[in-house]
């Protein structure tokens, strides 16, 4: 029974949140990913770009909160996602417009262009903090809970209780199902495979009659959508912050590394890793180890390998132990 | 003279703005824009070598900023001997302890180069180090952070002279990114940027996070001056005497006697603030001049001119038979020292250590703005481009702010988007800083001042 309620902790404590943070920065990294192997640069706007599409889910939810527009026991901002990730798309084709476009037709260094994008960085940060202000703020609405504590507690007898929060599974579903969805658009449709074959050489792709424009526009549509999703179900699990999400920018990146940067599955497997990792090394194992132990060896310190205070350090030393061993990521592998 | 036309009237322009807030704003005012024009211009000398002189992409500048910072906590703070006699030896044992696993590393990977399971060994080292290190500094870490934990809470410093620390700000910038240079240089330009902003962020949450290293977010307030305090001025005679003397054409208006003191006494309070930052000015003054002289001699060496061979062509400068790895990693030290000093002189100026304002936007991107916009393999360039972006960054809220008014003068006090974007004033600043870094990498890539090449 001990083990049970053992491995019953470890998932309410650490399983269960690593898959919903690991969803939201895989979710992340593949938007860095897709940038960086299709426009062939690092983007120093993701995070403010993932919280400019949650913006204008928030004040939709509030807006059909006002006239009294629900999902049932979903959160309304499943209903406003469309919405935001059209105004998202929009955005980010006008950025790339005025923009991005003008380097990447003249074929500047990716050095340049990350440096243009900290402009847009600069510029989507003070369009956020002008439309919606940098304070803290919730949109989650409906059932918050799929299975609370007390209930599995009842339900099953044991001392350990397991919480499902909605967000959580909703998280890990969307994940799933946009996930597949793009991996099957990149390998089996056709304009997938111009995209991929883009990403791999242009001069050849572009021998072959495949139209960079549309190569480009797809990639942003793709990215919109990632972007947005991610940012929402990051908002909706934690809470709505532009600092918080400039922030989520650095593990989002170590993400995409790890998995090695411009391939798809490296950065959702990449996700996960920092995730469990960030985790798994900051839980404070104490109560683990005396379900597990024999009473004569029940620890008294917290077991806790690093303090919480050093969740980000642990993304970040990830990623540097990577690039000193394997500089093109774990996932090594071919490009989209 | 003609090539330094330029540089002339952007210079003078730059100071024409700054008088121009003494007059209007006030000459407190006016100064500490100026000393931090002077800091940021520091930064960006240090940033243009790595970036102007070498190509080096390195968004780490927050974390030698924090280092520089935290030097002068560790050099000029009193000691707090109770926390010394709490935990000093055994966090002396830890410091042996990590200095010893170091060499016992690079022993082991010298001698075993070609032994299978090397990473592993030396992984399972590292491992069983960091266990032994927290057994060892944990009970010393608590005791250390429970006494007075209001006001120490931390070992202190050594008690030395203020300006000791910038110098020793720069070594731990240069130590510190001598160590990331060996491991993050070897990585493509982009790769790079994105580790150093990651390292820098290590760097940061460390500070934040160890109380007994320099009491962490709790911040360490007071720190030494290298210039009077403001208070002793105010009852220094001498002080009061110079002001008398400066203002006696308006002070000879007053009617009474008790009139004429309470003036006096809000000259003297005024003339205090303002020759605390003259100080201040003189002494980063000196910092930035002779840093210009030697940048702007190093450019026009031997030694610039192998640099820009390098950041022009790699490939040739090695065939060349220049060593790349090593000029780099020169370079990065370099420039991070310079960075590091700048960080030390920032939180002398500010009389206090702050580790929770280090954010990568405002301590890492900005400068980068600075640089860019300023122009890159150009020292003047660099400078001004601190001078510039910082006056932006500082005057930017009230001028928009007058802006708004401006534009939604039609409309009523009341109307929600005025109140609104009145507001969000504060904002506006990276809207500005963001559209101009766009702009002028448009139209002008190299920067207001461009790099010049002076043919010898």
């Amino acid at each position: 029974m001990d083990f049970v309620n053992a491995i019953v902790l470890l998932l309410n404590f650490t399983v269960l949140p690593a898959l919903t943070y690991g969803s939201q920065l895989a979710l992340g990294a593949i938007f860095v990913t897709l940038i960086y192997g299709v426009l062939r640069f690092a983007n120093f706007a993701t995070g403010d770009m993932m919280s400019f599409g949650t913006m204008f889910a928030v004040l939709l939810t509030y807006h059909f909160q006002s006239v009294g527009i629900n999902f049932g026991f979903l959160p309304t901002a499943l209903l406003t996602t469309p919405f935001a990730i059209f105004i998202m798309i929009l955005y980010m084709l006008t950025i790339d417009k005025f923009v991005f476009s003008y380097y990447r037709i003249k074929k500047s260094p990716p050095v340049q262009l990350a440096m243009v994008s900290v402009g847009v960085m600069f510029v989507t940060q003070a369009l956020i903090r002008i439309i919606i202000g940098p304070s803290d703020r919730r949109f989650l609405d409906g059932e918050k809970f799929i299975l609370k504590a007390n209930e599995f507690k009842e339900m099953t007898g044991l001392n350990e209780g397991l919480t499902v929060k909605s967000t959580q599974l909703l998280t890990i579903l969307l994940t799933i199902i946009i996930v597949s969805i793009m991996f099957w658009f990149l390998n089996k449709t056709k304009t997938g495979t111009s995209m991929r074959a883009y990403s791999d050489n242009e001069d050849l792709a572009l021998l072959s009659g495949i139209d960079p424009k549309k190569v480009v526009l797809i990639t942003w549509i793709i990215a919109g959508i990632l972007a947005t999703v991610g940012g929402i179900l990051y908002g909706l699990d934690k809470s709505y912050r532009p600092f918080v999400y400039f922030n989520n920018m650095l593990p989002i990146f170590a993400a995409a590394i790890v998995g090695g940067i411009g391939n798809p599955y490296g950065a959702f497997l990449g996700g996960y890793v920092i995730a469990f990792a960030e985790i798994f090394l900051t839980y404070a194992y104490k109560k683990f180890f005396t379900y597990i132990l024999p009473d004569a060896f029940e620890p008294d310190s917290l077991i806790q390998l690093l303090s919480t205070d050093y969740k980000f350090a642990i993304s970040f030393s990830i990623l540097v132990i990577v690039l000193l061993f394997r500089p093109s990521g774990i996932f090594e592998g071919k490009k989209i | 003279m003609m090539q330094y036309k330029n540089v002339i009237v952007a210079y003078s322009i730059m100071i024409i703005l700054i008088i121009l807030v003494g007059v209007f704003q006030s000459w407190s005012i006016a100064l500490s824009i100026l000393n931090y024009c002077l800091i940021s211009a520091v930064m960006t000398i240090g940033a243009n070598i790595q970036w102007g002189y070498a190509g080096l992409i390195n968004f780490g500048i927050m974390g030698y900023t924090a280092l520089g910072g935290l030097a002068v906590v560790l050099i000029s703070v009193a000691p707090v001997p109770e926390a010394w006699d709490a935990g000093g030896i055994r966090l002396i044992i830890c410091l042996i302890l990590i200095i010893l696993i170091i060499l016992l590393i690079k022993f082991l990977s010298r001698k075993f180069r070609d032994f299978k399971n090397k990473t592993l060994i030396i992984s399972l080292i590292i491992i069983a180090g960091i266990i032994l290190i927290r057994f060892i500094s944990a009970p010393a870490i608590e005791n250390i952070e429970s006494i007075d934990p209001a006001k120490t809470g931390f070992l202190g410093g050594l008690g030395l002279p203020i300006l000791l620390s910038w110098i020793v700000g720069g070594l731990f910038a240069a130590g510190v990114a001598f160590v990331i240079g060996k491991i993050a240089l070897g990585l493509r330009a982009d790769y790079l940027a994105i580790a150093t902003l990651l390292i820098a962020e290590i760097i940061v949450s460390i500070i934040k996070h160890e109380d007994w290293l320099a009491r962490g977010v709790k911040n360490v307030i007071g720190l030494k001056r290298p210039a009077p305090y403001e208070i002793d001025l105010q009852n220094s005679q001498w002080f009061i005497n110079l002001v008398e003397k400066f203002n006696s054409s308006k002070l000879n208006f007053t009617n009474s006697a008790a009139e004429y003191q309470n003036l006096l006494t809000q000259y003297v309070i005024d003339a205090s603030s303002v020759y605390v930052k003259l100080c201040f000015t003189g002494l980063f003054l000196i910092i930035v001049i002779s840093l210009l002289i030697l940048t702007q001699r190093a450019l026009y060496s031997p030694w610039g001119r192998k640099m820009r061979a390098i950041r022009d062509n790699e490939i040739a400068a090695s065939a060349m038979g220049k060593n790349i790895v090593k000029e780099h990693l020169l370079i990065f030290v370099l420039g991070s020292a310079i960075v590091g000093l700048a960080g030390a002189m920032m939180v002398t100026n500010d009389g206090l250590f702050t580790p929770g304002s280090y954010r990568p936007m405002r301590y890492t991107f900005v400068i980068w703005v600075m640089v860019i916009v300023g122009g890159t393999g150009n020292n003047f360039g660099a400078i001004l481009g601190g001078f510039a972006v910082w006056f932006l960054w500082v005057q930017a809220a009230p001028i928009s702010l007058f802006l708004i008014e401006f534009l939604t003068s039609h409309l009523p006090e009341t109307n929600e988007l005025k109140v609104h974007l009145i507001n969000s004033a504060p904002y506006f600043r990276f809207l500005i800083i963001g559209i101009g870094l766009l702009l002028i990498m448009r139209y002008r890539p190299q920067g207001i001042l461009p790099e010049k090449i002076v043919k010898q």
